[in-house]
């Protein structure tokens, strides 16, 4: 066991963990803490990958703005446990099957991928780095970037005519 | 030295920088509440705290004292696991940050090379915008779970300052990062070391830089967070004892760290100006101390003024404060940063 592998295993059991804690926590915001938890793992593991661009801007995007805007409705809403809604117990059977479902169907589906052998590069490959990751983005696939820029424009413009007063 | 091959002499000289690090932070930060109160007495023409030892150095000390032995209250009807994470979460927020910051000259010895940085990672400066954007947990989970609704307006007032004014600040980032073309924090002072401060570029986008930087520390004239004449305390209302101690030792030492990046980003971090110091020829631990003690001296102004600041400008309305950073702020730091991308344009 290196360092690397100690960290991937203890970023694995937190994601996997703060994952079943969000769905099954009763109360909302700490559904919320416990997703951004599952954010941080998640960026440990680009930071692993060497993708230590998409690792920050998960934190800075996920973790530090849309969760905080999850969290204002939460709070503001004044969401507790005793306002949480009392679901069917067969609603809930239904929906751990259904999910267990997909997972199923998920691991079927990748069980036979070919490369499956291949193990993701830890440490090592610089792609995920800002230099060579803008220059990809601006050269090879620079159309569909500026189409993404132009939808999150289009976006942010629906939103201001919509939150706008008349 | 290798356990699980771990190198662990790395480990130990990490863990050494990290621990001179948080108690240098602590250290600056008590003694930026007693030079809080000292200019504010000689703002206001009377003498500050001047009872505990000389010229009241002691002062910090007592204070701390006196918050560590207050009661402490929990509210009965708070929600106490994140009432108890909310100080926490402000105070690790708060010391993280300086893990990328470069503290001086790097140490050349015989054995190699130590530098003064804990981590001189790729994404550097982002990492700092990364910390800085997860820093509202603490403000809005301690202000909810209080459970008061004063508590609560402070925290979502905090919160949305603090999302809204950090657009400007990587804007005005940004025009930085054309300059230098790299966000390692240890190339961006190197490049300023030899082409000259970013301040002499980019003045505009320093005063940019510093509005935003008083905004996300609360501090006046951007300190809704706590107005007392409209939210009794803010969002720390039910907060006593050490947990309070907390939040306000964790807005000091913000303020340590932002003054720490701003003389980073903009006044050549530890680069001694007028000088080239690697033509003395001294020993590299002195030119390390003497580095070390630059960048102290940047910060230390920093802080003065921010101090300045606080007893000469009165508090802004909310309204005038979110005008302030969506009007005027963003349009102008884009501007700047569009016109720093033309320029850099046209001198290659």
């Amino acid at each position: 066991m290196n360092i690397i592998q100690l960290l991937f295993w203890f970023l694995s059991v937190l994601a996997v963990f703060s994952a079943l804690m969000m769905v099954t926590s009763k109360n909302p915001v700490y559904s919320v803490l416990w997703l951004i938890g599952t954010f941080f793992a998640i960026s440990g593991h680009y930071i692993l990958l060497n993708a230590q661009f998409l690792a920050i801007v998960n934190i800075i995007v996920y973790a530090g703005a849309i969760m905080v805007l999850f969290l204002f409705v939460i709070m503001l809403m004044n969401l507790n446990r005793e306002t949480e809604p009392r679901k069917n117990r067969w609603l809930k059977m239904a929906g751990a099957v259904a999910g267990g479902c997909l997972l199923l169907v998920l691991v079927a589906a990748l069980k036979e991928t070919a490369g499956k052998e291949q193990f993701a590069m830890v440490n090592e490959g610089n792609i995920g780095l800002i230099r060579n990751l803008g220059k990809e983005l601006f050269t090879t696939y620079v159309v569909p970037f500026e189409i993404s820029s132009v939808l999150f424009l289009s976006a942010m413009v629906g939103a201001v005519v919509i939150g706008k007063k008349d | 030295m290798h356990l699980l091959a771990i190198d662990l002499w790395f480990i130990l000289e990490k863990a050494i920088l990290v621990f001179c690090i948080i108690g240098l932070s602590f250290f600056i930060a008590m003694y930026t509440t007693l030079a809080e109160r000292k200019v504010a007495g000689w703002l206001q023409d009377r003498h500050g705290p001047n009872r505990a030892g000389p010229f009241g150095i002691f002062q910090p000390l007592a204070d701390g004292g006196k918050l560590f032995f207050k009661e402490e209250i929990i509210p009965l009807a708070s929600n106490r696991i994140l009432f108890l994470l909310g100080p926490a979460l402000a105070m690790i927020t708060a010391l993280v940050t300086s893990s990328v910051i470069p503290w001086g000259a790097p140490v050349v010895t015989a054995s190699g090379t130590i530098p003064l940085q804990v981590a001189d990672v790729d994404m550097g400066i982002l990492l700092v915008f990364g910390v800085v954007s997860v820093g509202v947990y603490g403000i809005m989970i301690g202000g909810w779970a209080s459970n008061n609704k004063f508590s609560l307006i402070a925290a979502i007032r905090g919160a949305s300052q603090m999302v809204s004014y950090e657009l400007p600040m990587g804007l005005a980032l940004i025009a930085v990062l054309f300059m230098t073309g790299s966000l390692k924090m240890s190339e961006i002072v190197a490049s300023q070391a030899a082409n000259g401060w970013h301040v002499i570029y980019q003045p505009l986008g320093f005063i940019i830089f510093f509005i935003c930087a008083l905004a996300e520390c609360n501090r006046t004239p951007f300190d809704l967070p706590e107005a007392e004449n409209e939210l009794n305390f803010g969002y720390h209302q039910e907060y006593s004892s050490m947990k309070l101690g907390f939040y306000l030792f964790a807005e000091y030492i913000n303020m340590f760290i932002s003054s720490a990046i701003m003389a980073t980003l903009y006044f050549g971090g530890y680069d001694i100006p007028f000088v080239n110091e690697a033509s003395w020829g001294l020993q590299p631990w002195l030119l390390s101390l003497i580095s070390f003690g630059v960048l102290m001296a940047k910060i230390a102004v920093f802080l003065f003024v921010f101090i300045w600041i606080r007893w000469t400008i009165p508090r802004f309305r909310y309204d005038q404060l979110m005008s302030l950073g969506w009007k005027k702020l963003i349009p102008l730091a884009l501007l700047n940063m569009i016109i720093s991308a033309a320029v850099m344009l046209w001198l290659k």
